[in-house]
């Protein structure tokens, strides 16, 4: 066994990358709940790119056989349904993990210096994350599908000058049809999974140069002991892992509850209309993007002021493309002192409670027709989720703090 | 963790509500109730399948799955397919259904899935004679539906009375019987319960795998997590 | 951290243990992947047994069918062609039909049919060397472009193997078996089923 590893320690770094990211990567040992999240994401893609391979050996990107093909995997292939509610639940599942991690990185500012590039390529894999599942809908093509694409892809009809063409070089066609199913599918199944992983990859990298964070926001590389390790650290092999393989099964329990149970959750997970084929003349009641999308959705329809210079729609396109802009400037925006919110004040708090309540807010008024007081309430959320991000420099920095201690309390 | 299980339970009520103003009629489903889904597959094959297809469902899964026997669904269910591995259509071609309903009547694998159980079991008890439709019936669910009332015979014709609400707008206000069918209002009930809980199965056959399934899948992870959670306690008492 | 007072025993124990239970769950975890790749409920339906009429077949021609989306061969053999079977042992590597993968019992014989019909062969006509359809060669001697002394029978253009009028393999060819009989039953004297056993089906 020993002669084994020397010989490929001398072709491949083996031995030398388990120790630097495992079994000598020394971790802060006061870790809670929502450092759960991080391998859980993990996992997810695994699963997701793991179960849309089986899927792709039966599913046609076809729009005269995908709907059909999609209730053969069902239906007719053993096991089919499994893979298939694995891979729907899954991207639910997938966003609901992943917002808890970015959750975690806003309470404890896992993203501030010097974890400024972590953060970012973390964006980035959010966004191409929400590509990744919207490309993936229109897939099943159900009748929520079809319309779901058309709304989001008209979106972009409202750049100026160059929006029809745009929009009509995005589809393929004149309406959304078998040839932006096909597209859609070569980006899902390949494109962005190789961007994502990639990505993955570089925001490991990033956090295991720097150390990871922790619910104190100390560095706890500036507190050593005489062999150079990190006195409040321990290694991320066993104590992690072990941790980890915890929090994993506690949350396939409650993955597997709903895929056995209630994989429809009710239509947040599968909706109703997408049981119907795609049909171009008939527009389900009212069209509603998976609850991961919603915020933002809300952000977009909230813009209705039609003295803005371009008009409401191009408005509406540009207040959803900032909201997620505005998240990359987050590690310069927060001027505070302190990175975790034990230590911050009560303006800081009382932000990020106004703040959080906007959202779900948001998300939840995007599931409803936009109309009378929502749209009203929708406008207070947009401004309040602005005005968390760029009134922070001021808030951050009247806000008083609390002396953070030298060790991990 | 708490948080979590917070979420889901509030997640996990019913947002998507059928809109339209009627109240729809609770219905129970149960999987497990295998007499009410054979009932349920034969009012269906005799009276559905006619004009809809069921074209996702297989004849063959059909007999497995509610333990009808191959040669009882060879000899009495199968009028289209001529194999039992066969798929469910409609005896009716495509074009003569467009010519007669002046659509085609729409395929029915995943209708309780797209409508609800509830909106089946209150459509199929909601038809009334009506001589301004050009089938003769009309539905107090589904305005103007071009579908006749097909069960007729089983629940008889009725009239359905209409009153003036506090606005001047026409309601639905009860059903008048004209002509009695062969079932009471008790037996009518308990028929198209059946042939709900058979649609619901008809719109995903794994509903007959995934509970038992799911049961046993829980209870390997509780058993893994009392091994991993005591493990992880082992080595975590070197830090704490 | 203290590592004093680690009991190593009960450490390695519940490591082994947690392994063990991980290692089943990802065997059942695999298995509906692995499961997933197996024919389909549809692949299945379109393999089920053919019913074939060669109420209008003539001797000696080869009539082919498609059950499983495999060629197969149904030919009714002259008494000729009969006759020279049972002579030909000695050329053949398996004349007595002895590997059981190649056929249902009852094929088992010197002609590779049933009893009640001999004459009538049933033969799935894909070449157990590496899959190609051999073509049949029935013409007897210089005819058939086969040698002087060819008897009739079958021949694989990929590889060069060669079989008699059952489907039996010749020796020193690449093919390693005889051509595989499926299962079949006579319905009528004119029809059969491919796909199903003679025993089964009239319960």
């Amino acid at each position: 066994m020993e002669k084994i590893v020397a010989w490929i320690d001398d072709r491949f770094p083996m031995t030398k990358v388990w120790e630097e990211h495992m079994a000598k990567y020394y971790a802060p040992s006061n870790f809670n709940f929502w450092y759960y999240f991080g391998s859980l994401a993990i996992l997810m893609l695994v699963l997701q790119i793991v179960t849309g391979i089986f899927l792709t050996m039966h599913y046609k990107p076809d729009a005269e056989l995908a709907f059909a093909s999609v209730e053969y995997i069902m239906r007719d292939v053993p096991w089919g349904w499994l893979m298939r509610y694995l891979h729907a639940v899954g991207a639910s599942m997938f966003f609901i993990v992943v917002y808890l991690h970015m959750f975690r990185a806003l309470i404890y500012g896992s993203y501030r210096g010097p974890r400024e590039l972590i953060w970012i390529f973390g964006m980035v894999i959010f966004i191409a994350l929400m590509a990744e599942a919207f490309m993936g809908y229109l897939l099943p093509w159900g009748n929520m599908s079809f319309w779901g694409a058309q709304v989001i892809i008209s979106l972009f009809g409202a750049i100026p000058y160059v929006g029809d063409g745009l929009v009509e070089w995005l589809r393929g066609d004149f309406v959304i049809s078998d040839a932006t199913l096909n597209r859609f599918f070569a980006f899902h199944v390949i494109a962005v999974p190789l961007v994502l992983v990639i990505l993955v990859f570089l925001h490991i990298v990033a956090l295991h140069k720097v150390g990871s964070n922790n619910p104190d926001g100390i560095e706890i590389k500036k507190n050593k002991d005489e062999n150079g390790i990190p006195v409040d650290g321990v290694p991320f092999h066993p104590y992690y892992t072990v941790k980890d393989i915890v929090g994993v099964i506690v949350f396939l329990m409650v993955f597997s509850a709903i895929i056995f149970f209630a994989p429809e959750m009710g239509g947040w997970f599968l909706e109703k209309d997408n049981f119907t084929p795609a049909d171009p003349l008939t527009t389900p009641p009212h069209i509603v993007p998976l609850w991961y999308f919603t915020p933002y959705y809300s952000i977009l329809r909230a813009v209705t002021w039609e003295w803005l210079p371009g008009g409401a729609k191009l408005w509406g396109v540009i207040a959803m493309g900032a909201s997620l802009v505005v998240l990359f400037f987050l590690p310069w925006l927060d001027k505070s002192p302190v990175k975790s919110i034990r230590y911050r004040g009560g303006i800081f708090k009382a932000a990020l409670a106004i703040f959080i309540v906007a959202f779900i807010m948001l998300g939840w008024l995007g599931t409803q027709p936009a109309e009378g007081i929502n749209t009203i309430l929708a406008q207070i959320g947009l401004f309040i989720y602005f005005a968390f991000f760029l009134l922070m420099p001021i808030y951050t920095r009247l806000d008083k703090t609390k002396p953070v201690p030298e060790r991990l309390t | 963790m708490k948080m979590l299980f917070l979420l889901l339970t509030v997640v996990s009520m019913p947002v998507f509500a059928a809109g339209g103003s009627l109240h729809l009629d609770d219905v129970d489903i149960d999987m497990s109730d295998t007499a009410s889904l054979q009932r349920g597959a034969g009012l269906f094959v005799n009276y559905c399948l006619s004009c809809h297809s069921a074209a996702y469902m297989r004849y063959q899964r059909m007999s497995e799955d509610l333990q009808i026997p191959k040669e009882v669904v060879e000899d009495n269910m199968m009028f289209t397919a001529d194999r039992i591995g066969g798929l469910m259509k409609s005896t009716m071609p495509a074009d003569d259904a467009k010519k007669w309903f002046g659509k085609a009547p729409p395929d029915l694998s995943l209708i309780a899935r797209s409508r609800g159980p509830e909106w089946i079991y209150t459509y199929m008890r909601s038809f009334y004679l009506d001589d301004n439709s050009p089938s003769g019936w009309n539905n107090v669910l589904f305005e103007k539906v071009a579908m006749p009332h097909v069960l007729y015979n089983l629940q008889g014709a009725r009239h359905a009375v209409f009153k003036k609400d506090e606005h001047g707008v026409e309601v639905f206000d009860h059903f008048e019987m004209v002509k009695p069918g062969s079932m009471n209002e008790d037996e009518f009930d308990s028929a198209v319960r059946d042939l709900t809980n058979f649609m619901v199965y008809l719109a995903e056959p794994a509903r007959m795998v995934r509970y038992k399934l799911g049961v046993y899948v829980l209870i390997f992870l509780a058993i893994f997590f009392v091994f991993a959670y005591l493990l992880k306690k082992e080595y975590w008492k070197d830090v704490h | 951290m203290s590592e004093q007072n680690v009991n190593k025993g009960r450490r390695r124990m519940l490591t082994l243990a947690t392994s063990a239970i991980g290692a089943v769950g990802a065997g059942f975890a695999v298995t509906p992947f692995v499961l997933s790749m197996t024919p389909s409920a549809r692949a299945r339906a379109a393999g089920a047994p053919v019913e074939v009429d060669f109420s209008k077949l003539e001797e000696g021609v080869l009539l082919t069918v498609e059950w499983q989306g495999k060629p197969v061969w149904i030919v009714k053999r002259s008494d000729a062609m009969m006759q020279k079977l049972a002579t030909l042992s000695d050329l053949l590597s398996d004349p007595d039909s002895e590997v059981e993968s190649q056929q249902p019992s009852y094929a088992q014989n010197v002609a590779r049919s049933q009893e009640t019909h001999p004459n009538i062969s049933v033969m799935v006509g894909i070449c157990t060397h590496l899959g190609c359809s051999p073509i049949e060669k029935f013409a007897v001697g210089p005819a058939s472009d086969m040698g002087d002394d060819w008897p009739g029978g079958y021949f694989c253009p990929c590889h060069g193997s060669k079989f008699d009028m059952a489907g039996r393999v010749y020796k020193n060819v690449p093919a390693p078996t005889n051509l595989p009989v499926p299962p079949f039953r006579f319905l009528s004297e004119t029809q059969i089923l491919v796909g199903e056993n003679p025993e089964e089906g009239k319960a």
